[in-house]
């Protein structure tokens, strides 16, 4: 099945616009759209050039190493792939249960984790189309303009970014590359003195993300019925919940619901993943399409990420968070639920969830204590699964006698956003591109769309020179009729 | 404490001769110079302007496929460059964002370019990529005594 301006019934006959890469997103994602000589959009797809060489590196090793080596696969998101493959390795050891400090250090490290995510995507990479506009100027739509024009928000986003950083440090061992979770719990718990120096920033980081909250509800307020309708589609989602329906963003099980709200699966085991979600393939895209089994390949797409997670949990466990969800929910009648940029909104409560949580887990003194592994009874296989900032992120791995990696399979939460990104994106493009001349302007309001959903493309590889955008608009000849390039030193040449 | 000088290299470790910084901050840490602080991470961000502040002199080391081997030094300004459309920002930017910080220029900051070949993940560091990184530590060696 194709959905609406997937596929164009005569290509050949029409120009193609490329965004190459998107930015503000981690990685390689292009966008291409065809266009009609009126300038009518025929088609619009987004590619993300996903590495499938994820397994390859992977297999072979011990699994011990693997929550280590894994954490090189991204690098905007290593902590993420750190704990969902020690929950995996917690279960191929047979361990049910970690003790008290390592579930709460591990807790400590995944909050912190959502916290720096949040803050950068939010301050950094949202907020310039936010408080600017969709269509600004694109010299100023960045985060040095975001500086000059509003710099103690950019101060907030820098500094709360560095508290998020700190909490991975200390919880992790190291700035980057850490080694804190281990297979079967932690190999280190909080130092005292480390538990000082959190707790002096803490509240100012919860004020901060406060304040962040009531940011955005402003910018809805203000642009209410541009941001409601932005890139809106109905969708299924899919996230973790805890036993009693409440938000957990580090263990629970899995609950989804179709578009119209209704239960299709609640405290799934997720080691049993696979029994729910299938993957399909499209003949445009390296990156998979994931469903849900019970719906089919054609109906069963979903999203993921901070607006699933906030619409979906019953509650959420920490008291400001869950009193600004009630305010998220009741909003003009409910209407930003389903709003893509909803994203944003439901994001920046959870970054207060993450405060909220780190403020109590500094105040627990499990976090000091020194019973760190717990063991169990070997298994031949492991699924670890977390709620990544962007979204429900699924590790699986099979390891054999002489405890090395035969088999692993892992589902990003960008895969899982696949075709809700393509949705948005042609949703935009219909509704702002169509019969109009093209500009950086225009075409920025489908990467603001896909920036929504904060992909990351996990690609951590960056030299110098590597990180250009070319625009192009080419002939059915493949005659390149205009382009616009931008490289690493700034906008170097735009449309004619 | 903070350190006058700070030598901050960047890359994956597990993506070829993207290595080459963190590789560099490997090396370069275990001569334990004093007065010397090597930080690493996969790719830079605006937090990394706060390290920064209080320094002498900075050193940024990268890898490039862009660089005359066997590798580059250039001394840089502040610029506001399109790298703040990434999630991966250029030692330019980050001193961009510290003068937006604090209203003041940033300690003097010096780019160190090494010229690597390939970047996918799970390669070793090329053998030219190697030989580079060699010359860039014997010339940061003259640097730092300079």
């Amino acid at each position: 099945m194709s959905f609406e301006l997937e596929t164009a019934i005569s290509p050949e006959k029409l120009r193609r616009v490329a965004i190459d890469p998107v930015s503000r997103v981690e990685g390689h994602g292009k966008v291409t759209i065809l266009l009609g000589d009126d300038n009518k959009v025929h088609q619009v797809r987004l590619h993300i050039v996903e590495f499938r060489g994820f397994e390859k590196f992977i297999q072979g090793r011990p699994y011990w190493e693997v929550p280590v080596m894994v954490q090189r696969l991204c690098g905007i998101c290593p902590v993420s792939h750190h704990l969902a493959s020690s929950k995996a390795m917690d279960m191929m050891l047979g361990v049910k249960q970690l003790t008290p400090t390592a579930e709460k250090i591990r807790r400590l490290m995944h909050y912190g984790q959502i916290l720096q995510s949040h803050a950068l995507h939010f301050f950094h990479l949202a907020s310039p189309d936010l408080l600017f506009g969709f269509g600004s100027d694109v010299g100023a739509r960045n985060i040095t303009g975001i500086i000059a024009a509003h710099p103690e928000i950019a101060k907030k986003g820098v500094l709360l970014r560095k508290f998020g950083q700190e909490v991975i440090r200390m919880t992790a061992g190291k700035r980057v590359h850490g080694t804190g979770s281990i297979p079967g719990g932690v190999n280190k718990s909080l130092a005292p003195d480390e538990r000082a120096e959190l707790l002096k920033d803490i509240y100012q980081m919860m004020a901060w993300s406060r304040d962040a909250v009531g940011m955005i509800r402003q910018l809805f307020e203000q642009n209410l019925v541009e941001y409601n309708a932005f890139g809106r589609f109905p969708s299924a989602g899919m996230s973790l919940v805890r036993a009693d329906g409440a938000m957990d963003l580090y263990h629970g099980g899995l609950r989804a619901r179709d578009a119209d709200g209704n239960t299709l699966f609640d405290h799934f085991d997720y080691g049993r993943y696979w029994e729910v979600i299938g993957e399909d393939v499209k003949p445009w895209s390296y990156m998979k399409f994931p469903f849900f089994k019970s719906l089919g390949p054609d109906d069963g797409s979903y999203r993921v990420g901070p607006l699933t997670r906030v619409t979906h949990c019953d509650s959420i466990p920490t008291p400001l968070a869950d009193k600004e969800r009630e305010e998220f929910m009741a909003f003009d009648g409910g209407s930003v639920t389903g709003a893509t940029l909803g994203y944003h909104w439901a994001r920046m409560i959870e970054m207060l969830h993450a405060a909220e949580n780190i403020k109590d887990l500094l105040h627990d003194d499990d976090i000091i204590g020194d019973d760190l592994i717990a063991t169990g009874e070997r298994q031949g296989r492991g699924v670890g699964v977390i709620e990544a900032p962007r979204g429900t992120l699924i590790h699986h791995y099979r390891v054999d006698e002489n405890d090395l990696v035969i088999r692993a399979n892992l589902i990003v939460s960008t895969t899982h956003n696949n075709h809700a990104m393509n949705t948005a994106a042609r949703e935009v493009a219909k509704k702002y591109l169509n019969g109009r001349e093209i500009t950086e302007g225009l075409l920025n309001h489908i990467e603001v769309a896909i920036r929504a959903f904060d992909p990351c493309l996990s690609c951590a590889t960056h030299a110098l020179g590597r990180m250009p955008l070319e625009v192009a608009i080419v002939g059915a000849d493949g005659t390149v009729i205009d382009e616009a390039t931008r490289d690493h030193r700034g906008l170097t040449r735009a449309f004619a | 404490m903070i350190t006058p000088t700070l030598i901050f290299g960047w890359g994956n470790p597990s993506r070829g001769d993207d290595a080459l910084g963190p590789l560099f901050i490997d090396r370069m840490a275990a001569l334990q110079l004093p007065g010397v602080e090597c930080l690493t991470d996969f790719q830079l961000q605006v937090e990394h302007a706060l390290d920064l502040e209080n320094r002498r002199r900075i050193l940024f080391v990268d890898a490039s496929l862009d660089a005359a081997p066997p590798f580059t030094v250039t001394l840089l300004a502040p610029a506001r460059d399109a790298s703040f459309t990434t999630h991966a920002m250029t030692p330019a930017a980050v001193m961009q964002v510290y003068v937006g910080l604090h209203d003041e220029a940033p300690p003097p900051c010096t780019l160190l370019a090494i010229r690597g070949e390939r970047f996918d993940l799970g390669e070793e560091v090329s053998p030219a990529a190697a030989s580079h990184l060699d010359a860039a530590l014997a010339w940061a060696r003259l640097w730092l005594a300079g």
